[in-house]
């Protein structure tokens, strides 16, 4: 036990004294946690709007400046031709245009043929549906309220037509968990799939191939000592380090985005410890597979690129095609994230999340057997 | 001269390692191929739990609507709502629609029924268009009941204008089409932006950097020698995903190639020499590796690769002006997508070049010779 203290006392001076790295480590998850947490969203905001008005009229003034009082919406010109909006778009200077047809104000009382072509920059799909969503809820208002107010001018129409809805549905929407839709809520727990992930795996088969290229796991090796604790002695730190930064997340994520953890804090940590275990041990079993640090590296980085794009941690899970749904299965952070969002936003009991954990702890034991099996004690 | 021989030794250990040439050919088909479908903000296969406290002929049919939409799988027709919301938190539901109780009789005596939308918003962006698309349907449904009742679908107005969307650049609105110029991008930063980092300081942890440096060869040369075959293999690899793009996903360029080597030739050269200055400053592989993540990471998330630079704070939108990676993946979607000439890409070409000279400048300036 004594000779294990020693061991590990010696791996922590290794990462002590990498000034930089320790840095890196303990700054890392705070930077993300800012970013993710102020600067990163999926709503759409500030969209930059451009009005072609062919008719001029006193109507389509009004609709103008109900666009430009729209939060979501800033005039940023008002053009002459389509070629102009077009060439505004190649610049990206503009999101969405707005055109007025001719005579606009004269055909949307008499002929019924006024039209309003909303052109969209598509190049992004969900900003564009979104953007015209909004601006078409921007003209529908208008309409109603001109409609209105004209019925309160002309007396005569006053209790006829609309004055009581007829066979209308009104939906009441309600935002469980998150009613004010902040994407923090939906990012944090991945946040901490992706450090924690990086951090065991990446750091760690590093540290051990590195023994490996210099040649000091030869030295290792000889000593009396058996050789799984010289491995478990280097997973220590990085165990330690990688529940610092739990912390640190879990504080930053209650304190400063105001997250609260609505469910078990304990039965969360506990199953955070069941995910670094595992990321640990894919550590381990990456540096058992190379030799050199540059494979070990690019090894971590096939494993980091699934983890962001298969976890479900920006990109919904249920929109992918069935082959990498089930693809997904694999990957340890898809299935922590799941009990993180569970457990941290949603609340639930711990019953709910016990599948997710079963399928963790079934991934450590797997890997725990290939890497014992694997694991050389010769060089 | 000497430039030649250095250029030699640094192709043949690229292409002697194992590792390294399976990396460049399986990398981008698996990012290509893959990333794409799976990184999608579409909104589909949502799951809904209907509860049905009226248990009519117009509730059901309200339900089989719900179930008969696109966008929607009907999880459960649960009694309660209590029931329903254990399937939320079991994860078999991300909506709840309950149907009130005398549905039916109040939509016939006084014109007006409610169904209440309960949402599970965890993931904001999923609850607020689905639950959007559920308020249409409904809409779509009370239409069609005044229909069949004799009465107008939709109310009469005295005043009225058509409202015509159009989406330009990308009509089916197809959200592979955006990401994978992008991801490209991102494809190079991981190969030609990560290994030259592990580079020089792979050299100093090996002790072979001693040997360069008591040789004749000059600063400018060595770096110069390190950064040109990341140059050729970056460019190669871009050319390799672009054919890619186009035999997976039909997708090719609307705008000139050229316009995009020119810009991929620029921004290899910026975060090749960003490796390189790391990889100078740097004592052991592992601290470069990770010092190199760091920056790459908050480049990658603040460049609109994932979410889109409009709705960030000001203090974030001023941080994309310094960041290369924001004006390449802008150049490439507007290449791609748009076909916007060179001249209108100025500002991000200009950018890019002022990125390149500095970092290349940098790169060569921090290597020194002298241990």
């Amino acid at each position: 036990m004594k000779q294990f203290i020693v061991f590990v006392r010696k791996e922590f001076r290794h990462i002590f004294r990498d000034r930089r790295t320790m840095l890196i480590l303990l700054v890392m998850p705070i930077v993300m946690i800012v970013l993710f947490g102020f600067a990163i969203t999926t709503e759409v905001k500030n969209s930059r709007v451009a009005i072609l008005d062919h008719s001029k009229d006193e109507v389509t003034m009004r609709i103008a400046e109900h666009i430009a009082r729209n939060r979501y919406f800033s005039v940023v010109a008002d053009v002459r031709s389509e070629k102009d909006i077009q060439q505004m778009f190649l610049e990206n200077r503009a999101d969405i245009a707005v055109i007025f047809s001719h005579g606009f104000a004269d055909n949307m009382l008499h002929t019924g043929k006024a039209s309003v072509q909303l052109l969209a920059d598509g190049s992004e799909p969900n900003q564009a549906s979104v953007r015209t969503g909004y601006m078409q809820q921007i003209l529908a208002a208008f309409l109603q309220d001109y409609i209105q107010a004209e019925r309160s001018h002309t007396p005569a129409a006053q209790g006829t037509a609309l004055a009581m809805p007829q066979m209308q549905i009104v939906p009441v929407t309600r935002m469980l968990y998150n009613p004010q839709s902040r994407s923090e809520y939906n990012f944090v727990p991945g946040v901490i799939g992706l450090i924690l992930l990086l951090i065991c795996a990446m750091m760690t088969s590093i540290a051990i191939v590195k023994e490996k290229e210099t040649g000091t796991m030869e030295i290792l090796l000889a000593s009396p000592l058996p050789p799984i604790v010289i491995v478990v002695a280097k997973l220590v730190p990085y165990f330690v380090i990688s529940c610092m930064n739990l912390t640190t997340i879990l504080l930053l994520s209650v304190l400063l985005l105001d997250i609260p953890i609505a469910g078990s804090v304990a039965g969360f940590i506990a199953i955070s410890l069941l995910y670094i275990l595992v990321s640990l041990l894919l550590g381990l079993f990456i540096s058992n597979c190379v030799s050199s640090q540059l494979a070990a590296m690019l090894l971590s980085l096939l494993l980091i690129v699934p983890t962001i794009y298969l976890s479900g941690l920006a990109f919904p899970l249920e929109s992918m095609p069935e082959a990498l749904q089930r693809a997904s299965g694999i990957v340890p952070a898809r299935w922590y994230v799941e009990v993180a969002r569970k457990l941290m936003i949603q609340g639930v009991e711990m019953k709910y999340v016990m599948h997710e954990t079963a399928v963790l702890a079934l991934m450590a034991v797997v890997l725990l057997g290939v890497s014992w099996k694997m694991f050389k004690t010769r060089l | 001269m000497v430039l030649r021989f250095l250029l030699e030794k640094e192709f043949k250990q690229m292409m002697r390692n194992i590792i390294l040439p399976i990396v460049f050919i399986l990398l981008p088909l698996g990012v290509i191929n893959m990333v794409p479908r799976a990184a999608t903000q579409e909104v589909k296969n949502l799951k809904i739990s209907v509860v049905d406290n009226d248990h009519t002929t117009w509730s059901a049919r309200l339900t089989e609507k719900l179930a008969a939409s696109q966008y929607f799988n009907l999880s459960d027709v649960s009694p309660a709502y209590g029931k329903a919301l254990q399937s939320v938190e079991a994860g078999d539901a991300d909506f709840i629609v309950e149907i009130e109780p005398r549905f039916e009789r109040r939509l016939v005596k006084e014109g007006v029924a409610s169904v209440m939308i309960s949402a599970n918003a965890v993931n904001g962006i999923k609850a607020g268009l689905g639950s959007s698309y559920l308020a249409q349907i409904i809409a779509d449904y009370s239409a069609q009941l005044r229909e069949e009742s004799g009465m107008p679908a939709s109310g009469v107005g005295m005043a009225h204008f058509d409202v015509v969307p159009r989406y330009l650049f990308n009509p089916t609105l197809d959200y592979k089409m955006f990401m994978v110029p992008a991801l490209m991008a991102m494809l190079l930063i991981l190969l030609v932006g990560f290994l030259p980092a592990l580079n020089i300081v792979g050299e100093k942890e090996k002790g072979t950097i001693e040997q360069i440096n008591v040789t004749p060869v000059g600063k400018f040369d060595f770096i110069f020698s390190k950064l040109i075959p990341y140059w050729c293999v970056g460019l190669a690899v871009l050319a390799y995903a672009m054919l890619l793009a186009w035999m997976i996903y039909g997708q090719a360029p609307v705008g000139s190639i050229g316009a995009i080597l020119l810009f991929a030739t620029l921004f290899i050269l910026v975060v090749s020499s960003m490796g390189l200055i790391v990889s100078n400053y740097s004592d052991t592989t592992q601290q470069a590796a990770l010092v190199m993540f760091f920056f790459l990471v908050i480049f990658i998330l603040l460049s609109g690769l994932i979410t889109p630079i409009a709705s960030m704070p000001a203090w974030a939108k001023a941080f994309t002006c310094i960041n290369p990676l924001r004006y390449f993946i802008e150049a490439m979607r507007t290449l791609y997508l748009k076909g916007s000439s060179i001249g209108d890409l100025m500002p991000h070409l200009c950018a890019l070049a002022a990125y390149a000279a500095a970092m290349w400048g940098w790169a060569i300036w921090s290597y020194k010779k002298n241990s």
